[in-house]
């Protein structure tokens, strides 16, 4: 019972003072994580009541869904548009807080606030914002108005992790490369954008999962053939507790983990 | 020219500035600034066509009334109105509540987390990034799974004879709050970590050095220079529950009607862009008053960056 008495901190607080510290911290780090994983066993369950542990075990939510047409149409479309909005938010993210950070113009501040505001404004307002706009230019249930409307919200989040790897980042190498003899694209290329790769990479990441989870938007601009994963659990969840949607959850919940497991191998700087 | 001007005006500029041809010099520098500006273009398009001139079309169609002309109908029944004075009221309700209940819970936490030795404190930190990369709309199911009548919270609480019915978990406040507590904390976790984090130990090795017994060490130099950290995550907090729509509506049972589920009431049941669109403008207007105010005190970018 030493390690009781020894002091914890700066302060001289000892851990047995401390105890209490220690054990409120394990009981809501269990609490953050445990719902989300109790869900996967749950999924497994025979019964049509979801029950933790399960009495017997069997796929058959998963067969539910996989052999469902509508879960499948809605899993692609879900999966395309989180590609699409990763693939179009990491270039034009990248490029404007590129170009914010090195032109100093005036007009900086403001670019970036507007840039920024589609996080800090309530969605609800995005989504019948974008609604409005897609009637007037029949892009409603298209992929492409997915697409566009999610990456609006996915480009606040480039911006702030790229800006900030920018920040740190010395811009003479460039001024170097460019005085040798490299165009401005070219020295971007080849100097600063494998410099600032892990932040570009955690971008991308939670570029595709900010399209891939969100559910505001694609209630009100996906539908028909184009529906979202998450616009059609939402809809189910509001009727009935059906069990296939613990099984949708827990291959979303594997998807995450696998995106949060990517950035942190892929998105840090060995240490 | 124009290009190897610029590099020079760039890297030399105070030196050049009072050559013959300066101006030249400044002109081609402030052309550099503008096209390197152009890069945010097709950001600032997106932006513009698919947010702003939606949002201020919204704010046309607020004014307008039921006839088709201008009015303020729409606001007037707001104010009048009991069933909208009591969606604001659970909305700010709600709200408080929540970052309230985040800054009791997490609070402890964040200090928990910014005292382990990093190893440590990385892999103890995967407990409040693994909720933060999952899905909203997953974790609200597995709480409605969790705290319905026969869910697994009810099951065992009886098991164990801790009450003897089941207790209304869900479909109600209760449940709303539990769901959103455990969404924003890691809003609230994140930024406030990374503040307390900048804090050097230095100071505590001071006060205690002079005599501080570790409570007033802990309360008067520790708590007071987190506090930035702790305003930018609850003001985070606070902002994103004003605008919460999925947690409520699942959550809540059609008990606990926000200001997202009652704009979405109007325009999916009644068909009412009037009335959606003055209840999101107020709802804009609060949020931007509310960061605006916020940025007074703590600037809007260090907000963002978590209150450093």
């Amino acid at each position: 019972m030493n390690w009781l008495k020894q002091p914890a901190s700066d302060t001289q607080v000892t851990h047995g003072q401390r105890l209490w510290l220690y054990a409120f911290a394990v009981i809501v780090m269990f609490l953050l994580v445990a719902p989300t994983l109790i869900v996967m066993p749950m999924s497994f369950s025979g019964s049509q009541y979801l029950e933790f542990p399960p009495r017997e075990w069997s796929l058959r939510w998963y067969e539910n869904y996989f052999s469902s047409v509508a879960w499948m149409d809605a899993t692609r479309t879900s999966l395309l548009a989180a590609c699409f909005t990763m693939l179009v938010a990491t270039p034009v993210g990248v490029a404007a807080a590129y170009g914010l950070s090195v032109s100093k113009h005036p007009l900086g501040r403001f670019v970036f606030l507007l840039l920024i505001t589609p996080i800090m404004i309530p969605v609800i307002l995005i989504a019948i914002g974008a609604f409005y706009a897609y009637v007037q230019l029949k892009m409603v249930n298209t992929l492409s108005g997915l697409v566009v409307a999610h990456t609006i919200l996915a480009l606040p989040l480039v911006l702030i992790v790229v800006s900030s790897a920018l920040k740190s980042y010395d811009m003479s190498q460039e001024m170097a490369a460019r005085s040798l003899g490299a165009s401005r694209f070219k020295a971007f290329m080849l100097i600063t954008l494998p410099q600032i790769r892990f932040s570009v990479i955690t971008a991308a990441l939670l570029s595709f999962l900010t399209s891939f989870d969100e559910v505001i938007v694609a209630l009100f601009v996906s539908g028909g053939d184009h529906s979202t994963l998450t616009r059609n659990m939402f809809n189910a969840l509001r009727d009935q507790i059906d069990p296939t949607i613990a099984a949708i959850s827990t291959i979303m919940i594997v998807i995450s983990s696998a995106m949060l497991v990517m950035a942190q191998v892929f998105g840090k700087p060995r240490d | 020219m124009s290009d190897a001007a610029a590099r020079i005006a760039a890297t030399d500029a105070a030196t050049m500035l009072h050559g013959a041809n300066a101006a030249e010099l400044r002109a081609s520098e402030r052309g550099e600034r503008r096209s390197l500006l152009g890069l945010t273009s097709p950001a600032v398009l997106l932006v513009l066509v698919i947010m702003v001139l939606p949002v201020g079309w919204l704010f046309y169609l607020s004014f307008i009334g039921s006839d088709g002309t201008f009015s303020m109908e729409n606001y007037t029944r707001m104010l009048e109105s009991k069933a909208y004075g009591r969606i604001f009221w659970t909305t700010f309700k709600v709200s408080f509540l929540t970052t309230g209940i985040c800054i009791v819970i997490g609070y402890p936490l964040a200090y928990f987390l910014a005292q382990l030795p990093s190893r440590a404190a990385n892999i103890c930190m995967l407990a409040v990034l693994l909720p933060f990369w999952t899905s909203l709309l997953v974790r609200t199911y597995a709480w409605l799974v969790l705290l319905q009548r026969r869910g697994l919270i009810n099951e065992w609480g009886m098991g164990l004879g801790l009450w003897g019915e089941p207790l209304p978990l869900v479909h109600n406040l209760n449940g709303t709050l539990i769901g959103m507590v455990h969404i924003m904390l890691p809003f609230l976790i994140l930024p406030l970590y990374s503040s307390m984090k900048q804090i050097s130990p230095d100071y505590l090795k001071a006060a205690s050095n002079l005599g501080a017994t570790p409570a007033q060490s802990f309360w008067q130099v520790f708590f007071p220079l987190s506090l930035p950290g702790l305003f930018a995550g609850s003001l985070i907090v606070f902002v994103l529950c004003l605008g919460f729509f999925v947690t409520p509506a699942v959550l809540g049972g059609g008990k606990v009607i926000m200001v997202s589920n009652q704009i979405t009431n109007n325009i999916e049941l009644f068909f009412n862009w009037g009335a959606a669109s003055a209840l999101g403008v107020v709802l804009l207007v609060l949020t931007l008053a509310i960061l605006w105010g916020a940025s007074k005190v703590l600037p809007l970018d260090n907000i963002i960056g978590g209150g450093h």
